[in-house]
């Protein structure tokens, strides 16, 4: 038993732990996923994240312990931000033709996200820090961070409020379509798509990539000019108030 | 080699983006800069077919790269205890006001494209 006691301390101490636990954990959600026909309510980073902090809690292990090993899966987030050029070089014809109205859409849409978080943050008597790490939550968690970062939020809690936005989106965003009546036609998966990649980001398009590859891919682009607008114009913006 | 050579890519335009966004003063972040110069870069076949593979592998778990920030939420319950009732509120309602606007929008812009019809969303010449 002492022996075993010794083995886990020794082992959970390791920057091995942490990667290993978020990968075991995440393949195993991911083929729950699957086996769901990837409904909505058994997204796998909301399964990942339960499991993994319900676990760390129990044993007692520290989350910079943790984040040790889970850093190498975190640092990748840098790599597919400028990965995310290659879907939009794909589509670049079907994006020069329409160019102006995807920046269109990007700009309301992710006016309407950033600008109706930070006013209903402040409606309900948030601290400031909070109302600031709050408005860049549409963005995909690295950008977010920065961008939170810029205007005085606190960078951890906007990466937080990132991902909690993404799995909102994610097991919420076929319910909010059928509701308004987005069909599932081409034009439709686009918006779908595009929305998803605006206001929920990379956990929004990894769900719209599993649902359809052309609102994936629509949810990339949405994604892409999400992240280029937001960084610009959350600081200017910031710094009028 | 081509997935290794398209990370050795994504890392050296990443490292490019980290320095021309600090000695510039740009208001994006490193990667974001990375990803313009990358397309741009694309125009070149060498890189292109490298980069290829690593990006679909990437972008195809996207997803996993999220979870090792989400398990900070451990380290915020305080903070969440207190706030959190407010802060979902916030954050499940401006989700549904971002996803709605945008869809609504996109679609009343694309209305009577004639994209129902048929066309690939990937150019064919890169598909």
């Amino acid at each position: 038993m002492t022996d075993f006691v010794q083995l886990w301390v020794y082992l959970s101490s390791t920057p091995l732990f942490g990667l290993t636990a978020t990968l075991v954990v995440y393949v195993l959600a991911q083929a729950f996923y699957a086996r769901t026909g990837q409904a909505p309510w058994a997204n796998p980073v909301l399964w990942s994240v339960a499991t993994l902090a319900a676990g760390l809690t129990a044993t007692g292990t520290a989350y910079p312990t943790y984040f040790s090993g889970a850093q190498f899966i975190h640092f990748l987030l840098g790599p597919a931000v400028v990965a995310l050029a290659w879907p939009l070089w794909q589509r670049r014809i079907a994006l020069r033709a329409r160019w102006g109205r995807f920046l269109l859409a990007s700009l309301i849409g992710g006016t309407a996200a950033a600008g109706s978080a930070a006013g209903l943050a402040w409606a309900l008597g948030l601290p400031v820090e909070i109302v600031l790490s709050l408005a860049p939550k549409s963005v995909t968690a690295p950008v977010a961070m920065g961008v939170a970062e810029k205007i005085g939020g606190i960078p951890a809690l906007a990466a937080i409020f990132a991902v909690i936005t993404g799995m909102v989106g994610a097991l919420s965003g076929k319910y909010l379509f059928d509701a308004l009546g987005i069909e599932t036609g081409a034009t439709g998966w686009m918006a779908r798509g595009f929305a998803l990649g605006t206001a929920a980001h990379g956990i929004g398009a990894a769900r719209a990539l599993q649902v359809n590859a052309d609102a994936g891919a629509w949810a990339a682009l949405a994604l892409g000019l999400q992240v280029v607008l937001a960084s610009l114009l959350i600081p200017l913006v910031a710094r009028l108030f | 080699m081509k997935a290794l050579q398209g990370f050795a890519w994504l890392l050296v335009l990443q490292s490019a983006g980290e320095a021309l966004s600090r000695l510039l003063g740009l208001p994006f972040p490193g990667p974001v800069v990375g990803m313009v110069l990358l397309l741009g870069a694309l125009r070149f076949p060498l890189v292109r077919a490298s980069v290829a593979t690593v990006a679909e592998f990437l972008l195809g778990h996207l997803s996993l790269l999220f979870v090792p920030v989400g398990v900070g939420v451990m380290t915020h319950l305080g903070l969440l205890g207190h706030y959190g009732l407010r802060m979902a509120t916030v954050i499940v309602l401006s989700t549904w006001v971002g996803l709605g606007v945008t869809a609504l929008v996109l679609r009343a812009l694309m209305h009577g494209e004639g994209l129902d019809a048929g066309s690939a969303a990937v150019d064919r010449d890169t598909a």
